[in-house]
């Protein structure tokens, strides 16, 4: 294709970075794109320049590291921020990639490229529980972009809940920057870290620090408790905290006052564009749609990669070294010299495997469907309540899709994102892979006219 | 949060912030550092809900934070349903809320 890159990464969080840049090293003609105005993904959210943050790393794990691949990726590769894809094409001789530059002028541009590498990252994975859609309830990850992006701590007197060791940097983060962090409540054992002898080995040091750093703060962390109900007015004022069983089942409840709460339980592989073009799925161990990959990376499409958590939650260790490998991969199947480099293939394996602990030492287990009640609203775009989903349900309803059609979960503005998983796991289904043919809102004067390929 | 702890966040990351500006939202001024968007402008300055569900009227702000969720819904400069979590605040944008969602 005339004008095109040759590999054209989609994602500057650590695996598209390290994957573009791997390519560069490589030889290829890189093009690099993003929809934020700064590069990191969600990992490494930095701030805007308008701060001049002077040590911004203490907001992180690892950021050096990254903004020295950055820095070498900037000067050997197109970079383009501000650029959301809305749409990814195979045109037989390699991809377009539309994309709708600026974040209000929303200027359509189309990129093409011989190779597509798809490093899209991940969104936390909410459970509903009544209040859940309150004013002052955050996702995880939205407190902590907040902090990372804005420098805005989100509240004052803040309540950390869900599952996973995400909530430890997530609550040390707002205590340090000086909220009264009331509580971390892990749902699952709060030792499920450090059972596992390949988790201790791996992560403890990090681990450590964030736990430090919370008993300096003098914060609560609590396994086997879980946030199960919000309340106030027109915005947060308390929350219901029940002590669970091993099945999530509340035990016994109290009442924690606090004006914010950051919730998370787990994450959501954010793989639309993959399954646009057509790129096989297979489901992790809880049955998350993740894109499958072989050992370079290589989707089941031809010239398509896919690296980070779209191909399995790994956390940004892992992404990094997928990423690498890709584009090595993409370098090497266009004819370059790659030298083998058998450390990497080991250091995938590794920390996969670590993955892989973690995703049965923090699963999302069943109580959670007893935390509702029938006016609970499931979908929070179209307002849909559990006593609808269960309507669905008698009606013969026993998949997502089948729920969606007859209560219209999933249908509204986020287009299930949010409550995609809880409507599957209430209609008896595991998740599916998003159908979502448009990835971005996008005026229809731009998907009526796409423009041609500009360099 | 204390008032001698307001400056925690920018002491921990050694920010010099530029001057602030202000944009108008329904009317109010509500500062902004430079660069920040114009959802974590006005949950910083305490703003937590700006937009009602067209169904039951529910208050909606910042939920997810990272532009997947939808619900922080604003009008900026005449231009509807921006998700205000990913929409840069720029000095004198006039932001208009509370239209709903439909």
């Amino acid at each position: 294709m005339s004008g095109g890159y040759d590999l054209a990464v989609v994602g500057a969080g650590p695996a598209g970075v390290a994957g573009a840049l791997s390519a560069c090293l490589a030889g290829l003609d890189v093009v690099l794109i993003d929809g934020a105005p700064r590069p990191g993904g969600q990992y490494f959210r930095h701030l805007p320049e308008g701060f001049h943050a002077t040590r911004q790393e203490t907001l992180h794990h690892g950021l050096g590291r990254f903004a020295r691949q950055w820095e070498t990726l900037t000067s050997r590769a197109a970079v383009l921020l501000g650029h959301r894809v809305w749409a990814v094409e195979d045109t037989g001789d390699g991809f377009a990639v539309r994309c709708l530059e600026g974040d209000r002028e929303e200027r359509p541009r189309t990129v093409t490229a011989r190779r597509l590498l798809l490093a899209t990252g991940a969104h936390d994975r909410p459970l509903p529980f009544p209040g859940w859609d309150l004013p002052g309830v955050l996702t995880a990850g939205g407190a902590q972009a907040l902090l990372k992006g804005d420098l805005v701590v989100a509240g004052d007197r803040v309540v950390v809940a869900g599952t996973g060791p995400f909530l430890l940097p997530v609550a040390a983060g707002l205590a340090r920057a000086g909220a009264d962090v009331r509580g971390v409540y892990e749902a699952n054992g709060r030792l499920g870290l450090a059972r596992h002898p390949l988790l201790a080995a791996g992560r403890a040091a990090e681990a450590l620090g964030y736990g430090v750093s919370l008993a300096g703060h003098r914060v609560p962390y609590l396994g086997r408790h879980a946030v199960i109900e919000a309340h106030g007015r027109d915005a947060l004022t308390h929350v219901t905290v029940a002590r669970l069983d091993a099945r999530w089942r509340p035990l016994a409840t109290r009442t924690v006052e606090c004006d914010t709460l950051a919730c998370g339980y787990g994450f959501v592989p954010q793989i639309e564009l993959p399954v646009q073009l057509g790129c096989l799925t297979r489901q992790e161990a809880d049955g998350t749609p993740v894109v499958a990959v072989d050992a370079g990376m290589r989707t089941s499409v031809s010239g398509v990669y896919a690296a980070g958590e779209t191909t399995g939650v790994g956390g940004a260790l892992l992404a990094e070294a997928e990423g690498r490998v890709a584009g090595r991969a993409a370098a090497a199947d266009l004819g370059r010299r790659v030298p083998p480099l058998p450390a990497l293939s080991r250091r995938v394996a590794r920390l996969s495997a670590f993955a892989r602990a973690l995703a049965r030492a923090y699963p999302v287990r069943p109580g959670w469907q007893g935390w509702l009640r029938e006016d609970t609203l499931i979908c929070r775009c179209e307002e849909v309540p559990l006593s609808a989903v269960r309507e669905a349900r008698s009606l013969g309803a026993r998949d997502a899709r089948a729920v969606k059609l007859l209560a219209r979960p999933g249908m509204g503005w986020c287009q299930g994102r949010m409550c995609g998983h809880a409507v599957a796991a209430l209609a008896g289904d595991g998740p599916e892979p998003p159908r979502r043919p448009i990835a971005q809102p996008v005026r229809l004067g731009d998907l009526a006219n796409p423009p041609p390929a500009t360099p | 949060m204390r008032p001698e702890d307001r400056g925690r966040p920018y002491d921990l990351v050694g920010a010099r912030p530029e001057a602030e500006f202000e944009i108008s939202v329904d009317g109010v001024p509500v500062p902004v550092v430079p660069g920040q968007t114009v959802g974590a402008a006005l949950h910083g300055a305490g703003v937590r809900s700006w937009r009602l569900t067209r169904r039951e009227g529910r208050p909606r702000g910042l939920f997810c934070g990272i532009g997947v969720c939808f619900d922080c819904l604003v009008t900026v400069n005449g231009v509807p349903s921006l998700r205000a979590c990913l929409t840069e605040a720029r000095p004198g944008d006039r932001i208009t809320t509370g239209e709903g969602d439909r």
